[in-house]
């Protein structure tokens, strides 16, 4: 156990030091018209002509006036980054903590993304919450009557919901109650501190759409599990040994199928990930991928960066987190 | 119950005695579904083909006293905000789903062979290193990415089916590299080793032909997500530009914008991402079915 614990913790940081290169590199590796359209857009926001003076002046402010290594070093917090104005030597990256400031808003990205954390995780968690009740008692169940009429209602209803654009079905919950109640969903975020039962409410619907698309994923693949399970020898000995088919499938095939469904369900975060950017930019809710979405259409390439390496540092330690809880629940995984 | 522990064995039997020949007839028969699918998805396919022919009016043919008009035997579906058949944008639509689905797909089998095959062949520190890069792009989100390389290269159908391709390529090596690895043990390939075989030889003549079902899985399993990513980048605004008729682009540029005074034009468009995608999920469900039982519930890898 402790060996496999080291092999992955140090599998986990060569990975989270590759992502943040690939991050890096990502925005660095702009062709140079992204500078002149920036600068272009400064123009005609300010209206006023800047010249090559202030182009150097800009690359200076935006740190990109060095060679691109030593822009690699500063990021990672490896080289002392000058102040602009003051010429001051310090230490910041993200070794320190730190994702840079807003090519726009001059703030630090940390901040930003901080304000807008607990928005998102509120609606991935309430989402794959709602895939679980959805998705396992039906994957249980399309197993354990595998062919019957039920387990083919399951998996067709499971298909048609992994074929539904998320992005269209919340379109139609905003668009047809509407039209024909009169009701739709509030624009503006209601504070879980001032009106918790009206924060849940607003949640609610963006996480149900976003959770059912999910829970067809994790139907299917825990039928899939299911089936294994069902199919293995102690199951064999279980039934022959005239056990009642409750005692069979809760005791001895659920307790194995389960355990490869928490690596399903932390397989599904990154597409969970890329649903609540869409469920927040329909629902117009202020988190982490409206952040993401906003930012990229004004081209603020080190906010954009930030939200990045943010979610995929949360995939990865999930990813971790899942494996670890796997090798502990289940000897077999540890001698791989 | 008993049934499941009978079946299992008969049913195995069964896959490896017809494992190469009557691959129709076992698609026929055992996978009725997956038939449905396929019709579904061949049509679509035709019907992008055809599209010129088939379309009643041309792709951006706009009447403005046809403005919102409602469903009439002039136009099926009715008009869209600048007086534009919707049937026909629709039509078109198909064509540039299918497009961005057939494209973006083959290119993702090539990226994933490119990747997976060397990655697997030469084992060792090179298959060492080039993981941990997949494993680094796995940890993204793809639709963040994809945001982000989109963003940067500029909206367009050419920028779109690279970009979704290669890096779905990536993803899907993983499956290209567990196929070659398990080539490796068999006699044939140590055979060629012995043989002295040079290295592009073993790879076109001995590895290639052995992992065109895994080739095919992935582009079966993949065409679906692909279409329904190049419609939530468009939805997004980051996919194709509005005068492109996408069916996600659509829903976005057209829907949003004129869904109270035209909820049609929300919902058409969407409805027809649904079945094309589901066409294609069932075709490749049976697919994969059908030559690598094992890859079972991986669509989610």
């Amino acid at each position: 156990m402790r060996q496999y614990l080291i092999r992955r913790l140090l599998l986990v940081v060569v990975t989270l030091f590759m992502v943040s290169t690939l991050v890096f590199l990502s925005i660095r590796l702009i062709p140079g018209d992204i500078v002149d359209s920036l600068i272009a857009e400064l123009q005609r926001s300010s209206g006023t002509y800047l010249g090559t003076l202030d182009r150097e002046a800009l690359e200076r402010l935006w740190g990109i006036d060095v060679p691109i290594y030593v822009q690699y070093g500063r990021w990672m917090g490896v080289l002392p980054r000058p102040d602009p104005v003051t010429g001051e030597e310090s230490f910041s990256g993200i070794f320190q903590g730190s994702l840079g400031a807003s090519l726009k808003l001059g703030a630090p990205v940390t901040d930003m993304i901080r304000g807008r954390m607990a928005v998102t995780f509120e609606l991935g968690l309430m989402a794959i919450a709602i895939a679980c009740l959805i998705a396992l008692p039906v994957g249980i169940y399309s197993a354990i009557r595998q062919d019957t009429v039920g387990d083919y209602v399951g998996r067709i209803i499971a298909i048609i919901g992994l074929s539904t654009p998320n992005f269209w079905l919340a379109m139609m919950v905003m668009l047809y109650p509407a039209l024909y109640l009169g009701w739709s969903p509030p624009v503006a975020l209601i504070s879980f501190r001032e009106d918790p039962m009206g924060n849940l409410m607003q949640f609610l619907i963006p996480a149900a759409i976003l959770g059912t698309s999910l829970s067809a994923m994790i139907m299917r693949m825990t039928r899939t599990m299911m089936l294994e399970v069902l199919r293995q020898d102690y199951i064999r000995t279980a039934w022959s040994k005239g056990l009642k088919e409750r005692v069979v499938v809760t005791r001895h095939a659920l307790k194995n199928a389960l355990i490869p469904v928490v690596t399903i369900v932390g397989a599904t975060l990154p597409i969970m990930i890329g649903g609540a950017v869409i469920m927040e930019n329909i629902f117009a809710l202020p988190g982490m991928g409206r952040l993401m979405t906003n930012s990229l259409l004004q081209r603020d390439y080190t906010v954009v960066s930030g939200v990045n390496l943010v979610f995929a540092t949360a995939v990865i330690v999930a990813n971790l987190l899942v494996d670890i809880s796997y090798a502990y629940l289940d000897p077999r995984v540890r001698y791989r | 119950m008993s049934q499941l522990r009978e079946a299992l064995p008969q049913e195995v039997a069964r896959k490896r005695r017809s494992a190469s020949g009557d691959f129709f007839v076992r698609l026929a028969r055992d996978k009725r579904l997956g038939v449905v699918g396929g019709v579904i998805f061949f049509t679509i396919v035709l019907l992008a083909v055809f599209a010129d022919f088939v379309a009643p009016y041309g792709m951006d043919e706009m009447r403005i006293m046809d403005r919102f008009a409602a469903p009439s035997a002039e136009h099926l579906l009715g008009g869209d905000q600048v007086g534009r058949d919707i049937l026909t944008r629709l039509i078109y639509g198909a064509r540039i789903s299918m497009v961005v689905g057939l494209a973006g797909t083959s290119i993702t089998v090539v990226v994933a062979s490119i990747i997976g095959v060397p990655s697997a062949f030469f084992g060792g520190k090179y298959d060492i290193t080039v993981q941990r890069f997949v494993d680094a792009f796995l940890a993204f989100p793809g639709l963040l990415i994809l945001l982000t390389v989109l963003s940067i290269v500029g909206p367009g159908i050419l920028q779109i089916v690279l970009v979704l391709g290669i890096l779905t390529g990536i993803y899907s090596s993983r499956i290209v590299r567990s196929a070659v690895i398990g080539i490796k043990e068999n006699d044939y390939f140590l055979a060629a080793e012995a043989i002295g075989s040079p290295t592009y030889k073993t790879i076109m003549r001995h590895i290639m032909p052995n992992i065109m079902p895994q080739l095919i899985i992935i582009f079966s399993i993949t065409i679906g997500g692909i279409i329904l990513d190049e419609a939530a980048l468009s939805f997004l605004g980051f996919g194709l530009p509005p005068e492109i008729p996408s069916w996600g682009g659509m829903l976005s540029w057209e829907g949003r914008r004129h869904m109270e005074v035209k909820p049609e034009l929300a919902l058409y468009p969407g409805l027809c991402l649904a079945v094309v995608i589901l066409g294609v999920n069932m075709f490749g469900d049976a697919m994969r079915d059908l030559l690598d039982p094992r890859l079972r519930g991986s669509e989610a890898s």
